[in-house]
């Protein structure tokens, strides 16, 4: 009965991922954003529930809880229901191909699957699905446009992610995330192999290594519909987009699988461009989280620094200047090489 | 029990009826392309089951799924647009209405 | 035992969403009921040890031509109402057809005797494909690549709207 085994461990792992998700992601995420987005604006964030402000998540949390949940006259049940689910659940899988850092001598990680940044983009892709079947459910024209504005925006910007998470895989030689941060050990301090700097006996590599960070954290950015890529969301743009017409627990759902995805996002940077768990005196896993935090916090300092690029300017920023730029990093880094 | 090459066989035969069922019998042109899809998947399915339990050696198997995914990508795209273009002439997507032709 | 329940699973998983996709009357739910169709295959694929086919199946399939289907039903009014009649009137006909053809593949693969092999295949599913296809298939690779770029110039030409 090994394989009851397996499943039950699996599963175990899974919700322990996801709870600290839930916990982490979501409410200290949130928590940051509004403190962060208070201090660059020269004002104090939530400063009343609980000391500093810790609690206001929890609070926003079971306000939303407690609202009543609409599904709008003459919208598909069905649909309306499983979208922000399916939205949630492609977020935080993700996350199982992640490592945290060694821990005793293991890596923690859910599963390390041998073609594991094929998973992680997969699980990206599917997300579009979710917000076409929100906007599409919702029987309403504005959801609608915003559903069609969020998916191209999103498929457009999945080949510049591809193309830029080649770069590293070429380097490392497997698609394996564990794989890759062992591929950057050593070095001098700890920072001196990571693949953003390039390969240690081929320094040139820097060049296509930093623009290919550069471009996969634009990318992951319009991914995750952030600003300056948020148009679909924007508030003074067509309501609130594809969630217009979500309530309640539904409306934090999404709101779960955005935030979920953006730190997959950031962790997956550090994965591959910043060295993973590596780094000079403090453990491992105490780096991960630096790096992770610190580009979670360079994600919402662009936030509150760049205006919102509109619609065309946004298409026209990936398939005219972010796909080519990634198919020639990836020849650069294929001749480089050899 | 353990799972054998037949198995695998039995499950694409029910999905390529099934993606027939839905070629033949559906009048919207995109529901047509989606039976399409479906036939494809179970050669698919057949395909690597053949690789797995038949010639586990070498990886043509794999390839060749490969290459139709690839290339069902191609005439979903091609078919998509030219539902798209009929669309907009013609004001209808349901294949028993196309009939401007016939005399 | 565990390889069997998994079968089962991920075999429904595939077959009835499927049976939705050729039998709904709403457009919409059809299209959607693709998704777990193609996410059932590419367990499939992974049972079969098939890794990286299955991490292609998702992005391609699941990912993008999921994504395109939905996309031109909802633009061209295709899933407005149930009201519009879905199928046609060869329907008991069709019908007819498929199980016959069914019932036919199923007595042919069921009962030759396949050649089985004993042997893995290699573990490192992906460098094994690549340099497969760089060294025995080049030729489908170059053309498949080929018609890659004449499908996407195709599909932008005839979707364009005329100026």
């Amino acid at each position: 009965m090994s394989w009851l085994w397996e499943i039950f461990k699996a599963t175990l792992a899974a919700v322990a991922v996801f709870t600290f998700l839930a916990l982490v992601g979501a409410m200290l995420g949130v928590y940051l954003e509004r403190k962060i987005s208070g201090w660059i604006q020269s004002r104090l964030g939530p400063k009343h529930v609980g000391p500093q402000g810790i609690l206001q998540t929890v609070a926003d949390t079971v306000k939303l809880l407690q609202k009543e949940n609409i599904v709008p006259t003459n919208a598909d049940a069905i649909t309306f229901n499983v979208a922000p689910l399916m939205a949630a659940v492609a977020g935080l899988l993700a996350w199982i191909i992640i490592p945290f850092g060694p821990i005793f001598g293991r890596v923690v990680i859910v599963r390390d699957i041998n073609i594991g940044l094929l998973f992680f983009i997969a699980m990206a892709s599917l997300i579009v699905i979710a917000i076409l079947l929100g906007g599409w459910s919702s029987n309403n024209k504005y959801a609608l446009l915003g559903g069609f504005r969020s998916a191209s925006q999103m498929i457009s910007y999945e080949i510049p992610l591809a193309l830029a998470v080649l770069v590293p895989v070429m380097m490392a030689g497997t698609l394996s995330t564990v794989g890759i941060v062992e591929a950057q050990r050593g070095g001098w301090l700890g920072i001196g192999n990571w693949f953003i700097f390039g390969l240690p006996g081929n320094r040139w590599l820097l060049i296509p290594g930093a623009l290919a960070f550069l471009v996969f954290f634009t990318a992951a950015t319009a991914e995750v519909n952030r600003v300056p890529f948020d148009l679909p969301e924007a508030e003074s743009e067509l309501v609130a987009g594809y969630f217009s017409e979500y309530t309640g627990m539904r409306f934090a759902l999404f709101q779960l699988g955005e935030y979920a995805e953006a730190f997959a996002m950031a962790a997956l940077t550090t994965v591959l461009f910043l060295g993973g768990w590596h780094g000079p005196l403090l453990p491992g896993v105490v780096w991960f989280f630096t790096k992770m935090f610190a580009l979670v916090f360079v994600l919402m300092w662009v936030r509150w620094t760049y205006p919102r690029l509109r619609l065309d300017q946004l298409l026209h920023l990936s398939w005219k200047g972010l796909v080519p730029l990634g198919f020639v990093l990836v020849l650069v880094t294929g001749w480089l090489l050899i | 029990m353990t799972v054998g090459v037949n198995h695998y066989l039995a499950v694409s035969a029910l999905l390529f009826g099934l993606g027939l069922y839905g070629i033949l019998t559906r009048r919207n042109a995109v529901a047509i392309l989606m039976g399409i899809e479906l036939m494809l998947n179970a050669t698919n399915i057949n395909l690597v089951a053949f690789n797995r339990y038949v010639a586990p050696g070498a990886l043509a198997g794999h390839v060749f799924a490969l290459v139709i995914i690839t290339l069902a990508a191609c005439e979903a795209a091609v078919g998509l647009a030219l539902v798209m273009a009929v669309y907009r002439n013609l004001e209808t997507v349901h294949v028993d209405e196309i009939n401007v032709l016939k005399w | 035992m565990g390889e069997l329940g998994a079968f089962i699973i991920l075999a429904l998983v595939t077959l009835l969403p499927a049976a939705a996709v050729v039998t709904s009357r709403n457009l919409v739910r059809a299209a959607m009921s693709l998704v777990p169709s193609f996410l059932g295959v590419a367990g499939l694929f992974v049972l079969l040890q098939a890794e990286f086919v299955a991490g292609i199946q998702i992005l391609i399939y699941a990912g993008a031509i999921a994504v395109l289907i939905l996309f031109v039903i909802m633009l061209t009014a295709g899933g407005t109402g149930t009201a519009v009649r879905q199928a046609n009137e060869q329907r008991v006909v069709g019908g007819l057809a498929a199980a016959a053809l069914t019932a036919a593949l199923l007595a042919l693969l069921l009962r030759t005797a396949w050649p089985l092999a004993a042997g893995s295949l290699p573990r490192a599913n992906v460098a094994a494909v690549g340099s497969a296809f760089l060294t025995t298939f080049v030729l489908a690779f170059e053309i498949s690549s080929v018609v890659l770029l004449v499908s996407l110039v195709g599909a932008l030409v005839i979707a364009r709207r005329e100026r």
